[in-house]
């Protein structure tokens, strides 16, 4: 049995690194299926009136910019390919490449953030915000805003949740620069990165599911 | 916290020969208690919290019994009693039973019971309490500044768009609180897999272990659903968002799917850690094995995951559609199989046992017999037709409290008597546990059999005036409430008298087996001396070899000894 | 997890953790392709699918988002034991959403009614 001593990255609750850092993991793994779970009430709840007003959803679905939906899929997967390297590099202990793949993922998310303010300023400025400023005209207005509703509970909670993501670096980057990472013991940083990636997932859903409804065609079959 | 406790880690076995050195007096002072990342002090920070709400939501149910004595609506206003009922329900489902085994008696033994120092993540430990204590701190705020009328369900439209008061508050309260279920079930799934003994594989846990990992699935995948669906209930209010409103074409049913996916599921948060209790007390007082080990531990599972697929039935009277209330009421019923294995399996080890009746048996047979009746009567509800006639009546009132109360309020104070040695070092007097037991038993039956009758006559729930002629059964309910308030009394001062005078608790005062009747009472701040090798079954009862099992190291048997 | 670690010698060696590291080029395979699956994407939303487009555009999700999993979040390295609980989440969902939906697809009262939905799309 190995004694306490050694690393001091070690809590004093764990036998080894080992089952630190698998303790971990899994926490986190379980840690995600929670966060599933509370997207998915989410979209059970879109599923139900998309079945519901699909007419209403595809017209709202209309008045989403493809650009920038697409330009964000894009910016949070690349997001998520640096962070990707940030976990390589910390598992091979290059502090100095994981510093930089963090500030890349870092920039990148508060990219997608920017683009997601524009998008809600428009709205704004269109009068498509429910509770804020909804000014719709149309005999579906009532389903529209349920649409327009989930649009904003959706993306906003997926923008919290790079927010929080944002910060979670924040408080990461003075520990990488000390060094408190090693090929050892790193789960902190890799543990981010699977928020991280969760996060991208969503929108990886988020995107077509309000994007990409009905859009008229260009190409016939 | 952590360094300190890395550095004391060499010396607590240095410490060994020094008897008095335990996880309640190596420390002293507020700051030790609120900032403590030990498993078994942040347990008794919930013990004492969920006592306060316990007390919360009694004092609502005194008021309920009190207005219920006579027929007319003399005592509270219609208001206040919606304002009670909720209250009531509220304080004591999120506050009091949701964590009452998890995270007092859970807490306090699941690692111990595994052999491991501590739980996977000690500060996730600490911030679960954390969460609880601000949600709790909201739903008070809530029903202080002028209480909540929407009843523990929250159903819409009228939370959304009829009733008073902040709900908003006590919605928040109560999401805020759900993280606190959350990651105790994350800390508890990891503990489980990743922190076990050498030697503790999986078919030598205690049953007790098999059911927490059970509730924490259900934590982990069921309360974020209600989380974001109380979320989307306070946007409605505050923003008028429109998904659950029907001016807009909204739909508040699909509140109920939302807040049932997770409720119903969270009625076995409720209940399949009392099953855990259970096991440990039934296999200690029988001295045997318990029968069909793998039967209740997989049962433990499949409970776990059938429950998330019986919601419907709480909707057969909504706008739901035939169809799925038949395929829920179908798939309801196949969940009374695995409850009934262990109903079954506690009795076949009872059978031929060498029975004795202390004070935690007397509680465990309470229970086998009161969640009996709970659990049977539940079918009657997941019959369609009867539920037509049963839904929204004191029937269902009296279903899930003899469930909820019957069943896990009696399986909590009977793991609390069990492990109430080992938690404070102390024993309380037998003669007044036993009374109040009798006395919970006794008065329970009183208050909640009769709302069976009443339920049956059609006395509907949640309102303050009825007819004359359902008096005489109101009134034994409130006699009844009397005695049980009574029996909880005797309770409160037979345990709190132990702490003051009780005799001092040997380690294992039952002749219990586990890894936690292995060590002190109370335990050492680190539990273990050195990491427990386990070379024996949970409820190696039959033999006699094994009475005092000798672990791979020479310390902890040594801790049998004292 | 707050004190400051010195670089330690590796005395855990190599074998410390699972997942093994994977090369840079698998990496940039992935995100090349996820890039690739996004223009795909939004190029079947202009193709007349008809009612199949909505399954379209999710199985492309749902590639996507098992890409990550596997790749970025190194499931595929996972030990089985990983592989479920990177699953149940998303069976757990899957539940949800049929038995919410037989209630919703089953109401006769309700439009639209399952043909006309249908018609609908
Ligand atoms: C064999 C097992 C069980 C079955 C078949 C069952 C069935 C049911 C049914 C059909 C209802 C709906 C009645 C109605 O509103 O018309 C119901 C209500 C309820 N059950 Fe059970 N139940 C079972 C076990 C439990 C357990 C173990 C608990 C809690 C520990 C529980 C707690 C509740 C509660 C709280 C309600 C009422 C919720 C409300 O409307 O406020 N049940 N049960
Ligand atoms: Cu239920």
């Amino acid at each position: 049995m190995s004694s306490h001593s050694e690393n001091p990255a070690l809590q004093h609750h764990f036998d080894d690194l080992k089952q630190q850092y698998e303790a971990a993991n899994m926490g986190m793994w379980a840690f995600l299926a929670q966060e599933i779970m509370f997207f998915g009430g989410l979209f059970s709840g879109y599923t139900v009136y998309r079945y519901k007003y699909l007419a209403a959803f595809i017209e709202g679905s209309n008045h989403l910019p493809i650009f920038w939906g697409a330009l964000n899929t894009v910016v949070l997967i690349a997001s998520s390919f640096t962070v990707a390297m940030a976990v390589r590099a910390a598992q091979l202990g290059r502090a100095k490449s994981l510093f930089n793949w963090i500030i890349s993922t870092m920039v990148l998310g508060v990219a997608f953030l920017g683009i997601k303010s524009i998008e809600y300023a428009d709205k704004y400025h269109h009068g498509l915000i429910p509770g804020a400023n909804f000014t719709y005209d149309s005999p579906m207005a009532g389903q529209l805003k349920i649409f327009f509703s989930f649009y904003f509970v959706m993306t906003g909670m997926h923008a919290l949740h790079m927010i929080i993501g944002i910060g979670l670096m924040i408080w990461l980057i003075p520990k990488i620069r000390r060094g408190a990472f090693t090929a050892e013991y790193y789960s902190p940083i890799e543990n981010f990165g699977l928020y991280w990636h969760f996060v991208d997932i969503v929108w990886i859903f988020l995107f077509p599911l309000l994007y990409l409804i009905g859009r008229e065609p260009w190409i016939q079959l | 916290m952590t360094t300190t406790s890395t550095t004391e880690a060499p010396s607590a076995s240095g410490h060994h020969a020094d008897h008095d050195v335990n996880y309640l007096n190596n420390e002293y002072g507020i700051k030790s208690w609120l900032l403590s990342l030990d498993h078994k002090r942040i347990g008794l920070l919930y013990l004492i919290m969920t006592t306060v709400f316990f007390v919360v939501g009694g004092i609502g149910a005194a008021l309920i019994r009190i207005e219920l004595m006579t027929p007319g609506g003399d005592l509270l206003e219609a208001d206040t009693y919606n304002k009670m009922f909720t209250m009531h329900g509220v304080a004591m489902i999120f506050f009091f039973l949701i964590p009452s085994v998890p995270a007092v008696i859970g807490n306090f033994v699941l690692p111990i019971m595994i052999g491991a120092k501590d739980v996977a993540f000690p500060k996730l430990n600490l911030l679960s309490w954390y969460c609880y204590m601000v949600g709790g701190g909201l739903a008070t705020f809530a029903i202080i500044a002028g209480g909540i009328d929407t009843g523990w369900t929250f159903y819409t439209p009228y939370s959304t768009t009829y009733a008073n008061g902040y709900v908003s508050v006590a919605l928040f309260g109560v999401f805020v609180n759900g993280f606190s279920g959350i990651l105790t079930g994350v800390n508890f799934m990891t503990t489980v897999h990743k922190m076990r003994a050498p030697g503790m594989t999986w078919f030598r846990l205690p049953l007790f272990i098999w059911a927490q990992y059970a509730t924490s699935l259900i934590m982990i995948l069921g309360t974020p659903v209600v989380a974001i669906t109380l979320l989307l209930v306070a946007l409605e209010r505050v923003f008028h968002i429109g998904i659950f409103d029907p001016a807009l074409g909204g739909d508040p049913i699909l509140f109920q799917h939302m807040f049932w996916f997770y409720s119903h599921p969270a009625v076995y948060i409720m209940i399949v850690p009392g099953f855990g209790v259970m096991s440990e007390v039934i296999a200690c007082f029988s001295r045997k094995r318990i029968f069909g080990y793998s039967f209740v531990a997989f049962s433990s599972l499949a409970i776990a995951v059938l429950g998330f697929i019986v919601w419907g039935h709480h909707m057969f009277t909504t706008g739901q559609s035939i169809y799925a209330g038949m395929v829920f009421s179908f798939l309801t019923f196949l969940i009374a199989v695995p409850t009934a294995v262990k109903i079954f399996n506690w009795t076949a080890t009872l059978y031929r046992g060498s029975v004795s009746m202390e004070s935690p048996m007397l509680y465990a047979m309470g229970f086998m017999g009161l969640f009996l009746i709970g659990g049977l009567t539940g079918l009657f509800l997941s019959t369609m037709a009867t539920d037509i006639h049963l839904h929204d009546t004191y029937f269902v009132v009296a279903h899930f409290h003899y469930v909820m109360v019957g069943g896990m309020v009696m399986a909590y104070l009977c793991g609390l008597h069990f492990w109430w040695p080992k938690m404070t070092g102390r024993m309380y007097s037998e003669v007044m546990a036993k009374t109040s037991a009798v006395l919970i038993f006794m008065g329970f039956n009183l208050t909640f059999f009769p709302q069976f009758v009443l339920g049956y006559l059609g006395m509907p729930r949640r309102y303050h005036v009825y007819p004359d002629e359902f008096q005489i059964l109101h009134v034994a309910s409130t006699a009844g409430a009397t005695v049980l308030g009574i029996g909880y009394l005797v309770l409160f001062i037979c345990l709190v008298s132990s702490l003051i005078n009780g005799a001092k608790a040997g380690p294992n005062p039952w002749g219990a087996k586990g890894l936690e009747w292995m060590i002190e009472s109370p335990p050492t701040p680190h539990n273990f001396h050195e990491t427990p090798v386990v070379t024996f079954e949970a409820y190696a009862y039959e033999e006699e070899d094994t009475l005092l099992p000798v672990p791979g190291d020479g310390q902890t048997t040594g801790a049998v000894s004292h | 997890m707050d004190s400051t670690v010195e670089h330690s010698s590796p005395n855990h060696g190599g074998d410390h953790e699972g997942p093994h590291i994977a090369p840079m080029r698998m990496y940039v395979a992935i995100v090349g392709l996820l890039f690739l699956m996004t223009a795909i994407t939004v190029c079947a939303a202009f193709v007349e699918l008809g009612a199949f487009g909505t399954p379209v555009a999710l199985a492309i999700a749902v590639f996507k988002a098992s890409m990550v999993v596997l790749f970025f979040m190194h499931v595929r390295y996972n030990t089985p034991l990983m592989w479920v609980f990177a699953g149940a989440g998303f069976f757990w969902l899957l539940i949800m959403f049929s038995l919410t939906m037989q209630d919703y697809m089953t109401r006769d009262w309700e439009t639209p009614a399952p043909i006309e939905f249908l018609d609908l799309l």
